[in-house]
């Protein structure tokens, strides 16, 4: 299948919740509702003729001015090779929740905790939401636009 | 007797050859030139700058160039400084080869404290002795890891080469041998002239 087939494919099964698509740049991308990221995922790792069935990454971007941030997903597929799709879903700001993926992706479960730890993306159902890199006790999620540097961390001066 | 007597010399001339030449009423030629002169501080300062055992542990990229020091091209070993010990019961030295971020430097700080004495540190590259490149925007990086332990060698350079850590040995080296026999080490690092905030 073409991306253009696949993305078609998808709109017709979730007509609702497919938000904006691009399947011809170099980064071929869906825009998506979080809410439905789980159904959507799945379909697109376990309908045989488009097996995204690998998980590149996981990351986020934190826009600032828009008040939202944004969580990629950059899925890809090991049988077909011109198969590859970014999904891009947006979250409110001030609580970004967004359903985990771990269920379907093993490889899920720390890129989402580092989604957590350096973007403070909240992933429901995850098994184990802690930070990833930092200390359990840091304050603040350091790839958000406005985050302070600590001015200390357990009585070392940061400066 | 003179049977038995002479078995006896012959038992020492096969065992000390130099007694045979040598006069016993002169206290230096009494065993020949098996004798050396020292004090025990030289002699203890010597034996420990000849077998320095570092910790084996690196940080980051300065770790490769440590390995490279360690490996035969530049043969650390020469110095006697070149057991990598994976405890840190074992070690004397503690290369900190790398950037220590906060997490990191309260595990170096206890691995320091597992130290025995003497102990002593090496900070390697510019991450180490004060943040280096990430000394203005890295959130997490220790400015200088002296603000967790007592640094006695710096050893400037992104990473060094081997050679300017084969010289951090060398000075660590004449450093020991200036150091007093029985003053503990932490008693002469003064923790509040050398650094804002270290062992409390």
């Amino acid at each position: 299948m073409t991306l253009n087939e696949i993305v078609q494919k998808l709109i017709s099964k979730f007509p609702d919740n497919i938000l904006d698509s691009n399947p011809e740049g170099v980064e071929p991308f869906i825009k998506v509702a979080p809410s439905d990221i789980f159904d959507i995922i799945k379909f697109l790792k376990e309908d045989p003729e488009i097996d995204l069935s690998f998980l590149n990454l996981i990351t986020g971007v934190d826009w600032n001015q828009d008040n939202r941030i944004e969580v990629v997903y950059h899925l890809s597929s090991v049988a077909f090779q011109s198969h590859k799709l970014a999904i891009h879903a947006f979250l409110d700001r001030k609580a970004p929740r967004i359903p985990s993926i771990c269920g379907l992706y093993g490889a899920a479960n720390w890129h989402e905790r580092e989604t957590y730890d350096l973007l403070g993306v909240e992933f429901e159902g995850h098994p184990d939401m802690r930070r990833m890199l930092l200390p359990d006790d840091w304050e603040g999620h350091p790839l958000r636009k406005d985050y302070q540097f600590p001015e200390e961390y357990h009585g070392i001066k940061w400066a | 007797m003179s049977d038995s007597h002479n078995e006896n010399s012959n038992k020492e001339n096969l065992t000390n050859p130099m007694t045979k030449s040598a006069n016993p009423n002169i206290p230096g030629e009494r065993y020949g030139n098996q004798v050396i002169l020292t004090t025990l501080n030289d002699f203890f300062s010597w034996a420990k700058a000849s077998s320095i055992w570092p910790m084996q542990f690196g940080l980051a990229c300065c770790a490769i160039e440590m390995m490279a020091t360690a490996a035969t091209g530049f043969d650390m070993d020469r110095f006697g400084a070149a057991v990598f010990r994976s405890s840190p019961r074992q070690s004397d030295l503690m290369i900190v080869a790398g950037t220590v971020t906060f997490k990191m430097g309260e595990r170096i700080k206890r691995l320091y404290e597992q130290m025995p004495e003497p102990k002593y540190v090496l900070a390697m590259g510019g991450c180490a002795i004060n943040g280096g490149p990430y000394s203005l925007y890295g959130y997490h990086v220790v400015k200088g890891v002296d603000r967790y332990i007592p640094v006695d060698i710096f050893v400037p350079g992104c990473p060094p080469r081997p050679e300017q850590l084969l010289e951090g040995i060398i000075k660590l080296q004449e450093l020991i041998r200036q150091k007093e026999l029985l003053k503990r080490e932490s008693m002469i690092y003064d923790p509040k002239r050398n650094s804002p905030k270290t062992n409390q």
